[in-house]
């Protein structure tokens, strides 16, 4: 099966007074219709930047973009913007995380579903785009949609207006949805609902979903794949079991490790990852997580590691440690084990090299 | 709102009161002359300034001649008349009235559509050579003094006294109502002038408020959608990027109409600011109280009228 999204090499770097923001860095994947992907990272890994160059949201702007992002055979990245415009918001729509800043505070709700609808249906009378509106609103789950059309944004709530952004991203059907952090902003409660809705809508609408999230939470219950991004590249990318199961990158254990959970022990102390993420201006030598990890050797500072397939596992991984390493360190933490235990087990180094 | 409107007018009328007690006020402490004086002619004999201060009620009280003044414009709506040549002062005004709403309406004619495609064309196109010009010309444009300004453009480009003829001088003006070509022509060098500093500071302020929306999220979820570029700019950025100029606007031309002093004066226009310059030269204290009176009615109402369209442009202001 041709995949719906196939993205290839893609870079993207912003040139700013403080030096050039290496923000995507050779990023490859793809996405098959009907599934979901899931992009996994910290604030500033490159993930939401990813997204918004596939929507073509980061032309301009002083950005240098190479690589392909091809959409149904179609180059996203080296197509014209006419052409693209007709993409977007049609066969490929985006939300965003902050429901509260994405609808223009001026208009109603109601008209800023219908323009979406009306700018690729140009055919549209007012009384069908108006009526497309209502029934996507009642489609998102707001009661007495049509009566709601004429409400602005300031009269919503949190949940309500972001279910008003994917009633808007999907009124044209679109093929790829990208849902960038669809429910940080909202309270936990809110979130599950909007993730039913999307899984929902996905199922009735057969579209393709890449879900942009640093919650790995999110991911086990939506993804069918997951690629985790560090640094502007994808340092693991796999079906979501195994990574889950048996993920191999020590910065994916690092995240596994910071997820709170109904399970464990209330007085055992989350694990954060210690650091903070990289400068995307001036990036560690080597392997880019190396001054945050704990099973890091001296010649990680020097070489790059290269995303590549695991050998006797589906996905795939950009780490330095050998395969037999890696699987007896995740064997120790998962079973309790801290960083400095299992280093210690595997690797014999009190402190790490 | 109609509560709100209300309360906002009774507002407007004890700041009148207070704007006209001040003038009396600063009137009598720092007088710029005697009026019964000035009237009285050359050499006048003493009782001859005593017989006029009597009769024009200024041997009175200052607090009693305040409220007199008061009665009058309540009852009557009269703003007393000029010691200088005796006309009502309200007829002065309205008389003048049209040659400021002339220069003012037409000199924010000219830099709104000075100042409307400059900072769009500065905020879409920031820090390309096109921005950095017209920001550099608007900066020296706010420097200048509107009256330094309006001297070097009559020096420059007047039919009389300039180096090139291209616009009538100084002194020209001509009723709309008598001819309304000369009219036009007598105030383009005025409008030109006058709204030179405006124009840059609105095509400052409209870059400023225009690339601050740009980067706003619903700018970028409109373009998500799919949107052309120009729609994204004009339907939905400068929507939320001139509501703040509205607000500058209405007030500015509020102030304008109350009499624009210097560029009046500079070009002989027969205005309401004119008046206004005259009647403090002949310490004419009915005329600078009408002036100034009328100035402030034109402020405040401009004030309360923003605050009301506000209502209509921004759906999230409310009054109650």
């Amino acid at each position: 099966m041709t995949p719906l999204l196939e993205v290839d090499q893609l870079k993207v770097e912003f040139s700013t007074k403080d030096g050039i923001v290496h923000a995507v860095d050779g990023v490859s994947l793809h996405i098959e219709q009907g599934k979901t992907l899931g992009l996994v990272g910290e604030s500033g890994s490159g993930k939401s930047v990813t997204g918004l160059t596939v929507m073509g949201l980061t032309r301009g702007r002083g950005a240098d973009i190479v690589g392909e992002a091809r959409f149904d055979g179609r180059d996203l990245v080296s197509m014209g913007s006419d052409e693209l415009r007709t993409l977007r918001g049609n066969d490929v729509a985006m939300i965003f995380q902050d429901p509260l800043s994405s609808l223009h505070p001026y208009y109603k709700i109601g008209r800023q579903l219908a323009e979406a609808y009306r700018t690729h249906h140009p055919k549209a009378s007012r009384a069908e785009a108006r009526d497309r509106s209502a029934e996507m609103l009642d489609l998102v789950g707001i009661s007495d949609a049509r009566a709601r059309l004429d409400a602005y944004p300031h009269e919503f709530s949190g949940g309500m207006r972001q279910r008003t952004m994917i009633a808007m991203a999907l009124i044209n059907e679109p093929r790829l949805l990208i849902a960038d952090e669809p429910t940080t902003a909202l309270d936990v409660t809110v979130q599950a609902q909007i993730l039913e809705l999307i899984s929902r809508l996905q199922d009735e609408l057969g579209m393709a979903v890449i879900m942009i999230t640093h919650d790995l939470g999110v991911v086990a219950e939506l993804a069918d794949d997951v690629a985790v991004m560090y640094a502007g590249r994808i340092v693991e990318y796999g079906p979501t079991e195994t990574i889950f199961a048996a993920p191999q990158h020590p910065y994916t254990w690092g995240l596994l490790g910071s997820i709170p959970r109904l399970t464990t022990p209330r007085d055992e102390p989350l694990l954060p990852i210690p650091g903070r993420p990289p400068s995307l201006i001036n990036r560690p030598s080597g392997c880019h997580f190396h001054p945050r990890c704990p099973y890091v050797q001296p010649s990680h500072r020097e070489i790059d590691p290269m995303l590549e397939p695991i050998p006797g596992e589906p996905g795939k991984v950009a780490c330095l440690l050998t395969v037999e390493e890696r699987r007896a360190l995740w064997a120790r933490l998962r079973d309790g084990a801290t960083p400095d235990e299992a280093r210690a087990a595997v690797l014999g180094q009190v402190a790490p090299a | 709102m109609g509560r709100y409107i209300i309360r906002r007018l009774l507002w407007v009328v004890f700041l009148l009161l207070v704007v006209s007690a001040v003038t009396f006020v600063i009137f009598y402490t720092l007088p710029s002359g005697d009026p019964a004086a000035l009237r009285a002619g050359k050499s006048p004999d003493p009782s001859v300034i005593a017989d006029i201060r009597h009769s024009l009620g200024l041997d009175r009280p200052v607090y009693v001649q305040y409220w007199l003044y008061l009665k009058q414009i309540v009852l009557h709506f009269d703003f007393g008349f000029s010691y200088q040549n005796s006309q009502p002062v309200r007829q002065q005004i309205f008389e003048r009235l049209p040659a400021t709403a002339s220069l003012a309406i037409g000199a924010v004619v000219v830099w709104m559509l000075v100042a409307l495609p400059i900072g769009v064309v500065s905020a879409v196109r920031s820090r390309s050579i096109v921005d950095r010009l017209s920001m550099g010309g608007a900066l020296i444009a706010i420097s200048a003094p509107v009256y330094w300004l309006a001297l070097v453009a009559l020096y420059l480009f007047s039919s009389d006294i300039g180096v090139i003829h291209i616009f009538k001088g100084a002194g020209s003006y001509v009723p709309f109502s008598d001819s309304p070509s000369q009219w036009f022509s007598s105030l383009l060098l005025p409008w030109l002038v006058l709204a030179a500093s405006f124009a840059a500071f609105y095509a400052r302020l409209l870059r400023s408020n225009l690339l601050e929306t740009l980067s706003e999220d619903y700018i970028r979820t409109a373009r998500a959608k799919g949107l052309s570029e120009r729609t994204v700019i004009w339907r939905h950025a400068m929507r939320s990027a001139v509501t703040p100029i509205v607000t500058i606007l209405g007030l500015d031309i509020g102030i304008l109409l109350g009499g624009t002093i210097l560029t009046e004066t500079v070009f002989n226009i027969p205005g309401i600011g004119r008046l206004g310059y005259e009647a403090i030269i002949n310490s004419d204290l009915s005329v600078i109280q009408g002036t100034v009176l009328f100035g402030a009615f034109f402020i405040v109402v401009a004030n309360l009228l923003v605050d009301i369209a506000y209502a209509f442009l921004d759906p999230r202001v409310t009054y109650s």
